[in-house]
C-alpha cells in the first residue's frame, strides 16, 4: 500500500528523539451497497476511503493525527502534528528499520465480489422481496440490503511490527412490516460474513436468500397476534445464536482491560475469583474464519488471537490493546481495534462466546414452568461500572408449564451482570454463532461476533407492559 | 479555508453531466481537533483534516428518473473521477422512479445563519488542553464521593460544505463547534453509578466547565443506594434532555420516509388528534438559539419553519424532495445528510412550545412517579413501527411531590401513540441542547415500571 522506504521516512519523522511509540496505520476501504425499499431497487452506492493514522506515545501521552493525503508531503505533516500533538521532541530523527516485507495475512475470498456484475447483486434482492411477499398477505412493507466491503490495513510501528491484513465481508439483511388488526409488526433477518459473494453459494453451505426473507416475514406475522410483554422478573430461555449478546453486554464490556483499568468495571480486581456459574466459559476468539468479528492481524498489528476470559466460572484473563498491555506489564491479547484510520484504536472484542453445555435445549424449555423464551435477541447495552445491562427481545415466546405458547410484542430486559452471570443454571449442547453484530464503544462502531447455546438465567426483568 | 474553491470544486463536477443526465455533489472539508484528559494528564491528543465529495447521478429512463450515489474520502483528481463513473455505474442498475430527482429551486429566500467563529481557528492547543484538564479537575473536586472520572474531553471542528446541482442549486454553509464532555463515577466501596455531562458552543469561550462537571457529578452522586424497586404503573418525570430523546424518536415518526413507505403508525394521521392538547411541535433551523440552525438543507433548499403537531393536531409531515413528491406535496426542506450518504429526512432544531407551568411546580403535582436521568437499550427497545417503546432506566422515584429515594435496574415501558396522548405537563422553562433540539422538562401521567 506504501513502499517501506517512505513508511521508514515517515515513522522516523514521527518518532523524532523521545517517543516511546511511534506507529503509521494506512487502510483502504472499498465499499459497494444496493437496496431494495417499497418493492423498488432503490440505491446503489459506492464508496472509497483511505488514508493514514499516526500515532505518536510518549509516557502516558498519545498524540494522533490522520489524514487522506498518503503522499510523501502529506504523511510528513501529518508525523509532525502528530509528534508535536504528543509533545515529541524536535530536532534530529531517530533511524527506525523497516525492513523487507511484511508480514502480510488474507482472509480467504472464493468469489471476489468485485467481479461479480452488479445485476447479480441486485437480483438477489429482486428475489428477497418476492419471497418475504409470496403467501404472506399480512406483509406490507419488504427493505433488503446487500453490502460488500473490502478493507486493506497496514500497520508499521517503531518496535517492528510490519504486517498488512486484506479482509472482504459480505452481508445481506431483510426488513419486513406485516399490518394487521392491532397495527404494524416488524421482522428482521441478517446475515454476513468474512467471505466474498460465495456467501450466496447454496449448492456450498451459502444461504438462500428467500429462506433468510421468510424468516423475517415470519416474525413479523407472528407478532401481529402478539400480547404485550410481561413486566417483571421472569425466568428466561435464551436461544443459541444471537443470545450471545446477553455475554457481550453482561461482561464482555466489563473486562475490557481500559475499563478495568480505569475502576469503570465491575470485574475489576476479581482475576482468579468465581464470577460465573461453573457452566459458563467464555472465550473471546479473532481467529475463527468466515466470523464477523475475524481477522489476522488487530489494528495495532498484533496477531489474532483466541482468549479463554471465564473458564467454568472463574475469571482467567481480560482483553488488552498494546497500550493496556504495556502498562500492565504482559503480552497483548490482540484486541486493539479501531473503526477506520480516523480514530484511535482501544480495547475491544472480536467474536466472543459461550462454550457448549450438556443440556438438551428441549428439555431446558420443559424444565420451566412459566418464563419467556427468546428466539432472536436485538442489540444491547451495558452500564460498565455498575454491571447494569439491557438486550432486546424481537422474537419471544411465553413458557407455560414448559410450553412455549404465545408470541410476545418487542421490550428491552435488564439484568445485573454478575448477578445474571451467577444465576444461570442450563447451558444447552446446540452451540450456534448468531448474527453479524456492530459493537460501539465511545463512538466508534466495530464488527463483532457472538455466539451462545440455549441457556436459562433463572430471574430477568423483562421491561414490558402486562401485570 | 475559503467558499470559492469548493464551490468551485463541485460546479466543475456537475458540469460534467451528459445529455439525460442530473447531478448533484456535495463537497466537504473540515478540521477538527480532540484532547482527552486522564489522571491530571493529556491522555490524547487528535487533530485532522478531512475531505468527504458525495455523487448523486440521476438518469432519465422508462418515464422515471433512476439513481445512483458515489462517495470517497478525497478531492484527488483520479478519485473524483473514479466516484464520478461509480456513481453513474450504479444508476444503471436502479429501477426508475417516477418521484425521484433532485430539489428544485422553490423560490424561498435563506435565512442566513452566522454560524462560524473565527477565534474557534485562533484558540491556541494549549488553551484546548486546559479546558480538558479543568474539566477533569473540577469534576473530580465537585464532590467527596466522585471515584474516578473515565474520560474528559475538549473538541472542535470547522466544517465547510458546498452543495451543486445541475438543477440550479447553489448553496454553501460553514460552522465551527466545540464541546466539553466528561463521564465520571461516583459511589463507595460497595456500588458505583455513572454521571455523563456535556456542554457544546459554537466557540471555546461560551463552553462552561464548572456546569459540565455538575451535571455528571449530580447525576453520578444521587445515584448512590439505587435500588431495583417493584414492578408498578406510575408517572413519568423526564427532564429536558432526556425529554428530547423522546420528542426526537416522535420526530423521526413524522419523517417523510416513514409515512411514505408505510413504517409510521402516524402515517394517515394528519389532521388528527395524536397528542395531547398541551403538546406543540415545531422543527425551525432559522431559530438562531438552535444549535442545529442552517441557512440551507441538504439539498440546498433554505431552511424553514415547520410546525409538526399543533395543540395535539398533526399538522404536518417532515419531507425532502423525494418523500414530498410521492406525498403529493413538496419538500419542507427536511433533507438531512452527510458528503458520504444521500440525503434523508430529519428534523435540525426540533422544539416543544414551552408550557405555563414551571418544572418546579410540575414536579410538586406529582404524587407518585419516577424521575429518569438515563435511558438504555434505546437502539433495541424502541420500535417506531410497532411503537413499542421499553428502555433500561435510572433516576429517582417521586413522592408526594418530591423527589424520593434513587432506582436502578428498572424499565419503562409503554407504547409511543400513548406516551404522547398521556402528556399531562410541559414545563415552563425551554433548554437548547447540544443536537440542535430546544426541550422542556415533560410529565407523563403513567408508563409501566418493570423490576423486581
Amino acid at each position: 500500500m506504501l513502499d517501506s522506504d517512505l513508511i521508514q521516512r515517515t515513522l522516523e519523522l514521527a518518532a523524532g528523539r523521545g517517543a516511546d511509540l511511534a506507529e503509521l496505520f494506512v487502510e483502504d476501504v472499498r465499499s459497494s451497497s444496493a437496496s431494495l425499499d417499497d418493492g423498488r431497487i432503490e440505491e446503489l452506492v459506492s464508496g472509497r476511503d483511505r488514508g493514514a493514522g499516526i500515532r505518536v506515545m510518549i509516557g502516558e501521552r498519545t498524540g494522533f493525527a490522520h489524514t487522506a493525503d498518503l503522499s510523501p508531503e502529506g504523511l510528513a505533516e501529518t508525523a509532525r502534528v502528530a509528534a508535536a500533538s504528543a509533545r515529541g521532541a524536535t530536532g534530529e530523527s531517530r533511524r527506525v528499520a523497516v525492513g523487507g516485507s511484511p508480514r502480510a495475512y488474507a482472509a480467504p475470498v472464493r468469489i471476489d465480489p468485485s467481479t461479480v456484475g452488479k445485476a447479480d447483486k441486485v437480483a438477489l434482492l429482486r428475489r428477497a422481496d418476492d419471497a418475504a411477499r409470496a403467501g404472506y398477505a399480512a406483509v406490507s412493507q419488504v427493505a433488503a440490503r446487500y453490502g460488500d466491503v473490502r478493507r486493506r490495513v497496514l500497520v508499521a510501528n517503531t518496535n517492528g511490527v510490519f504486517a498488512t491484513d486484506d479482509l472482504t465481508k459480505t452481508s445481506f439483511s431483510v426488513s419486513v412490516v406485516a399490518k394487521g388488526d392491532t397495527g404494524m409488526q416488524t421482522g428482521r433477518h441478517s446475515v454476513g460474513r468474512v467471505a466474498g459473494f460465495e456467501l450466496f453459494d447454496v449448492a456450498h453451505g451459502g444461504y438462500d436468500v428467500e429462506e433468510l426473507a421468510r424468516l423475517a416475514s415470519g416474525r413479523a406475522i407472528r407478532k401481529l397476534d402478539a400480547r404485550p410483554a410481561p413486566s417483571g422478573a421472569l425466568a428466561v430461555v435464551i436461544a443459541g445464536g444471537s443470545g450471545g449478546v446477553l455475554f457481550h453486554e453482561a461482561c464482555g464490556h466489563g473486562l475490557e482491560a481500559d475499563l478495568v483499568d480505569k475502576g469503570a468495571s465491575v470485574f475489576a480486581g476479581r482475576r482468579g475469583e468465581k464470577v460465573a456459574s461453573e457452566l459458563v466459559t467464555l472465550v473471546d476468539d479473532a481467529t475463527m474464519v468466515g466470523e464477523w468479528g475475524y481477522f489476522g492481524i488487530d489494528d495495532e498489528g498484533h496477531a489474532a488471537t483466541r482468549n479463554v476470559l471465564i473458564e467454568r466460572g472463574v475469571l482467567s484473563d481480560y482483553l488488552y490493546d498494546g497500550q493496556q498491555s504495556r502498562k500492565a506489564g504482559r503480552g497483548g491479547s490482540g484486541n486493539g481495534r479501531r473503526q477506520s484510520y480516523r480514530h484511535l484504536p482501544m480495547v475491544r472484542m472480536t467474536n466472543t462466546y459461550i462454550t457448549g453445555g450438556d443440556s438438551d435445549p428441549a428439555d431446558i424449555i420443559a424444565a420451566t414452568d412459566f418464563g419467556v423464551y427468546i428466539a432472536q435477541l436485538g442489540g444491547g447495552q451495558v452500564n460498565t461500572a455498575s454491571g447494569d445491562f439491557v438486550f432486546g427481545m424481537t422474537e419471544a415466546y411465553l413458557i407455560e408449564g414448559g410450553v412455549i405458547t404465545e408470541a410476545l410484542r418487542d421490550a428491552n430486559l435488564i439484568g445485573n451482570g454478575p448477578a445474571a452471570l451467577a444465576a444461570i443454571d442450563a447451558v444447552g449442547n446446540d452451540f450456534s454463532m448468531g448474527y453479524p453484530g456492530t459493537c460501539g464503544k465511545d463512538g466508534q462502531g466495530v464488527p463483532v461476533g457472538m455466539g451462545t447455546p440455549t441457556l436459562r438465567v433463572p430471574s430477568l426483568t423483562i421491561g414490558g407492559t402486562a401485570p | 479555508m475559503s467558499e470559492g474553491d469548493l464551490v468551485e470544486l463541485a460546479a466543475r463536477l456537475a458540469e460534467r453531466a451528459r445529455a439525460g443526465e442530473h447531478l448533484e455533489i456535495a463537497a466537504g472539508r473540515g478540521l477538527s481537533t480532540t484532547v482527552k484528559a486522564y489522571d491530571g494528564e493529556v491522555e490524547s491528543f487528535t487533530s485532522a483534516e478531512s475531505f468527504g465529495v458525495g455523487i448523486r447521478v440521476l438518469i432519465e429512463r422508462d418515464g422515471g428518473l433512476s439513481q445512483g450515489f458515489a462517495h470517497a474520502g478525497s478531492f484527488d483528481p483520479d478519485v473524483l473521477e473514479e466516484t464520478l463513473q461509480e456513481a453513474r455505474d450504479n444508476a444503471t442498475f436502479a429501477e426508475p422512479d417516477p418521484f425521484a430527482g433532485l430539489a428544485t429551486p422553490d423560490g424561498r429566500v435563506p435565512v442566513h445563519q452566522d454560524l462560524w467563529r473565527g477565534e474557534l481557528l485562533g484558540t491556541s492547543t494549549e488553551a484546548k488542553i486546559d479546558l480538558a484538564l479543568q474539566l477533569e479537575r473540577a469534576t473530580r473536586s465537585a464532590h467527596a464521593a466522585v471515584k474516578g472520572v473515565r474520560s474528559a474531553s475538549y473538541g472542535d471542528s470547522a466544517g465547510e460544505m458546498a452543495l451543486v446541482s445541475t438543477a440550479g442549486i447553489r448553496a454553501y454553509g460553514r460552522s465551527t463547534s466545540c464541546w466539553l464532555s466528561v463521564s465520571c463515577m461516583a459511589g463507595d466501596e460497595n456500588e458505583t453509578h455513572t454521571g455523563y455531562g456535556v456542554a457544546v458552543g459554537r466557540e471555546p469561550g461560551s463552553l462552561d466547565v464548572s456546569a459540565v462537571a455538575e451535571e455528571a457529578v449530580t447525576q453520578a452522586v444521587r445515584l448512590i443506594g439505587a435500588r431495583q424497586v417493584p414492578s408498578q404503573r406510575l408517572a413519568l418525570v423526564l427532564e429536558p434532555k432526556l425529554a428530547a430523546t423522546v420528542l426526537a424518536i416522535i420526530g423521526s415518526m413524522l419523517c417523510g420516509d416513514a409515512v411514505v413507505k408505510g413504517r409510521s403508525p402516524f402515517a394517515d394521521r394528519l389532521g388528527q388528534a395524536i397528542a395531547a392538547p398541551l403538546l406543540s411541535l415545531a422543527d425551525d433551523p432559522t431559530d438562531a438559539r438552535s444549535l442545529g440552525a442552517d441557512a440551507y438543507d441538504g439539498e440546498g433548499l433554505a431552511c424553514r419553519r415547520n410546525v409538526l403537531i399543533t395543540d395535539g393536531v398533526l399538522s404536518s409531515f417532515l419531507h425532502n424532495s423525494y418523500t414530498g413528491r410521492r406525498a403529493g406535496t413538496n419538500s419542507t426542506a427536511s433533507a438531512v445528510r452527510g458528503s458520504r450518504s444521500l440525503p434523508g429526512v430529519g428534523p435540525q432544531a426540533l422544539a416543544v412550545v414551552p408550557g405555563a407551568t414551571s418544572y418546579e411546580q410540575l414536579l410538586a403535582g406529582v404524587d407518585h412517579g419516577i424521575l429518569v436521568q438515563s435511558m438504555a437499550g434505546l437502539h433495541s427497545g424502541v420500535n417506531t413501527t410497532s411503537g413499542d417503546f421499553s428502555v433500561g432506566a435510572e433516576g429517582l422515584m417521586i413522592r408526594h411531590g418530591a423527589l424520593a429515594e434513587p432506582v436502578r435496574e428498572v424499565t419503562i415501558a409503554s407504547t409511543l401513540p400513548r406516551l404522547l396522548l398521556d402528556l399531562v405537563g410541559v414545563a415552563s422553562e425551554i433548554t437548547w441542547l447540544p443536537d440542535g433540539s430546544g426541550s422542556a422538562a415533560l410529565v407523563f401521567g403513567e408508563v409501566a415500571l418493570s423490576g423486581s
